[in-house]
């Protein structure tokens, strides 16, 4: 095959690099002073990115002798990837504008770009080498930006924890591959799966090895997607780290880390399902249950929405489970609704913030807030029961997708045990919705702005009732994307 | 013969350097006798037909080495005189040193064109009519393509992390203006007083 072909099939990676190096370029010639400019020419590359995924970046198959995969899937992922990262870097130049401390430098866009381009080979990875690469690009860019703001200490500890926690998951993961490696003799995943299908899976050395390799892989993507028992990280880096970095961390970066433990899952490990299904309801349950009642005592809402995205993956790897299309197409339906959803919470929580424009992350500050901005208290109020899965908003559809998906596969008892915790998770988003309409008004927030004010109607239109009219759409293009992993 | 004489002496010298790396009290001495034993390494590769690694090895591990000596010597708290004291009675030593790595080149370049040791066993036969830098351009530009560009990504993104992460603009500090500094006449310069006496100078 030419290079012109598979060069084609990478567009969107190709014009994210080629686009972030020519903003980096800007940047060090002209200076802090172009960092607006440059945020809004990020913005426009990562349109040009989705523009790039019309055409042989959805529809090639294979380049690089199998290393890399333009499938459907890819561009399902890679669409809601780069609409997440724009919304990240559309937030940044207000927020930093108004925070007392660091400056925005036009690093952070260029940053994410290249984020947007390891995720973007993460979702494409058909090889053990390109999920490495992809995923320490997305890493190593997300270490960065968590602790953007220097002369914070809460947002160094966040960069230096996730750091060094993100160090030792690459580790355990690479071990894993390695040893997958070894026991294939390939990386790439389909020669894998012949390996795994091809090899007794109990009682002998080779499937010892085999399954270990699946273990530590599994453990290192637990972590990526911050499943229980690895999501230790989590709630201090989305404390620590400046609020659109968090929102990037909460919506994009989870995107892509899903969708390629998906991939692994289905593609490289797929006839070894059995043995894999026992950890990803591990983990599904664990995840949803501890998502639940740690979060209880939360007094930070950027704690809460953390604990938050924990729960909501546990019922992301419902679907994963369930090992069918279905499933996978259940999964990417509840991660697009849940990008909605958690930007959505995001950007009221940067409204939280004093009349001098200090952001403020106490629940508490949440007080009456129905009274004093009664849109603004709608409008989280509209996240909060659209994450706990409360008909008619749009959540509900999200969970109701996996747990049928569960139960078409027969896990009843899972899908029976991930209500329940559900139920548990439920209290404390209500409690938000609580605050707000019934305790006594704690004091006003700063006014409101304008571009922020349009993300949050936009989002908030999106997991209304309004997006079960999106149903059959996304239904459509959900399963064209998981019947290319099959 | 001159191979099996070569393997024996490189593979000698790398174990005892190897040793004293680690059993040398001074961290500078570590890392010299660590130099040393990167180059019998390489001579090492050498030998089994792997020049690339070998180049690697003197390239990337001494060369980076060498640099990471620099910071250990800026950063470690090392008594300089009590180093210097010893210059004279250890500049034998040292000599006799940089004339045996020479030696080693020599060797090495030797043997490499009397034909490597055959390996008993190769995990990956390769082609030996083409060079393994060859071999692994080959692998490198073609089927690696995407992942090594990827690679590049990360090191530029390590970058601009460190530089994000560490650069800080100073107020207040005076950067130097080449283009006024040459532009600079004697005249703008310099001033012709005549300050009477007793009266203290006007600056």
């Amino acid at each position: 095959m030419n290079y012109a072909a598979q060069l084609a099939m990478t567009l969107p990676e190709v014009v994210l690099s080629l686009g972030a190096l020519a903003l980096m370029l800007v940047a060090a010639w002209s200076g802090p002073n172009a960092t607006r400019a440059i945020s809004w020419a990020a913005v426009a590359v990562l349109a040009g990115a989705c523009v790039a995924l019309v055409g042989p970046a959805t529809s090639g198959g294979s380049a690089f002798d199998g290393m890399y995969r333009a499938d459907a899937f890819a561009g399902f992922a890679k669409t809601l990837i780069y609409v997440a990262a724009a919304v990240a870097i559309l937030l940044a130049p207000g927020f930093f504008q108004r925070t007392a401390g660091d400056d925005l430098r036009p690093e952070y866009p260029v940053l994410i770009l290249l984020s947007a381009v390891g995720m973007g080979i993460m979702v494409s990875a058909a090889d053990l080498l390109t999920l490495y690469v992809g995923l320490e690009l997305q890493s190593l860019a997300a270490y960065v930006l968590a602790s953007f703001m220097r002369r914070d200490a809460r947002s160094a500890e966040a960069g230096l924890k996730y750091f060094v926690l993100g160090a030792l998951a690459s580790g355990i993961l690479l071990y894993g591959i390695s040893l997958v490696y070894g026991f294939t003799g390939s990386t790439l995943f389909d020669e894998i799966a012949g390996a795994y299908a091809a090899a007794p899976l109990a009682g002998s050395t080779k499937s010892l090895g085999l399954m270990f390799g699946l273990v530590f892989v599994f453990a290192g993507l637990a972590f990526k997607i911050s499943a229980v028992p690895f999501h230790m990280w989590t709630p201090d880096v989305y404390e620590g780290a400046p609020t659109p970095v968090t929102a990037f961390f909460a919506t994009a970066p989870k995107v892509a880390a899903v969708g390629l433990a998906l991939r692994v899952a289905i593609t490289a490990m797929g006839p070894a399902a059995e043995q894999w299904r026992q950890i990803v309801i591990f983990a599904a349950l664990a995840s949803i249950l501890l998502g639940a009642v740690a979060a209880i005592g939360q007094q930070n809402i950027k704690r809460l929405l953390a604990y938050s995205s924990i729960n909501n993956v546990g019922f992301a790897l419902i679907g994963l489970a369930a090992g069918t299309p279905e499933g996978v197409a259940a999964v990417l339906a509840y991660m697009a609704i849940y990008i909605a959803m958690t930007l959505g919470s995001f950007l009221v929580v940067l409204q939280m913030r004093d009349t001098d424009g200090q952001p403020i992350e106490t629940i508490a500050s949440l007080s009456g807030l129905s009274r004093t901005r009664p849109a603004l208290a709608f409008g989280l109020a509209v996240f909060m029961f659209s994450l706990a899965g409360i008909p008619p908003l749009f959540g509900f559809y999200a969970k109701f997708a996996v747990f049928y998906a569960a139960v078409q596969a027969g896990l009843f008892p899972l899908a029976v045990f991930g209500i329940a915790f559900s139920v548990i998770g439920a209290y404390y988003y209500l409690r938000v919705v609580k605050t707000m309409y019934f305790d006594e008004p704690a004091g006003e927030y700063g006014p409101g702005d304008r571009l922020e004010g349009g993300l949050i109607v936009a989002t908030a239109a999106i997991v209304s009732p309004l997006g079960y009219l999106a149903i059959p759409l996304l239904t459509a293009w959900t399963m064209a994307a998981a019947k290319a992993l099959f | 013969m001159i191979q099996a004489f070569a393997f024996y002496l490189f593979a000698i010298v790398v174990l005892l350097s190897g040793a004293m790396t680690i059993s040398s009290r001074n961290p500078v001495h570590s890392v010299l006798w660590l130099i040393l034993a990167f180059f019998n390494a390489a001579g090492l590769m050498v030998l089994v037909g792997a020049e690339f690694i070998a180049m690697l090895l003197v390239i990337v591990y001494v060369g980076a080495v060498a640099v990471l000596f620099l910071f250990v010597v800026m950063m470690l708290d090392i008594d300089f005189a009590e180093m210097r004291a010893g210059f004279v009675r250890y500049a034998a030593l040292g000599l006799a040193l940089a004339v045996a790595l020479v030696c080693e080149i020599f060797i090495g370049i030797g043997a490499w064109s009397a034909g490597g040791i055959d390996l008993a066993r190769r995990a990956a036969p390769v082609d030996p009519a083409i060079p393994n830098i060859q071999a692994i351009g080959n692998l490198l530009y073609t089927r690696y393509l995407f992942v090594f560009e990827g690679a590049g990504l990360v090191l530029l993104v390590a970058m601009i992390g460190a530089i994000v992460l560490t650069h800080r603009e100073r107020k207040g500090v005076r950067g130097q203006n080449i283009a006024r500094q040459v532009a600079r006449r004697p005249e703008e310069a310099t001033r012709n007083m005549r300050p009477e006496v007793g009266q203290g100078v006007q600056l």
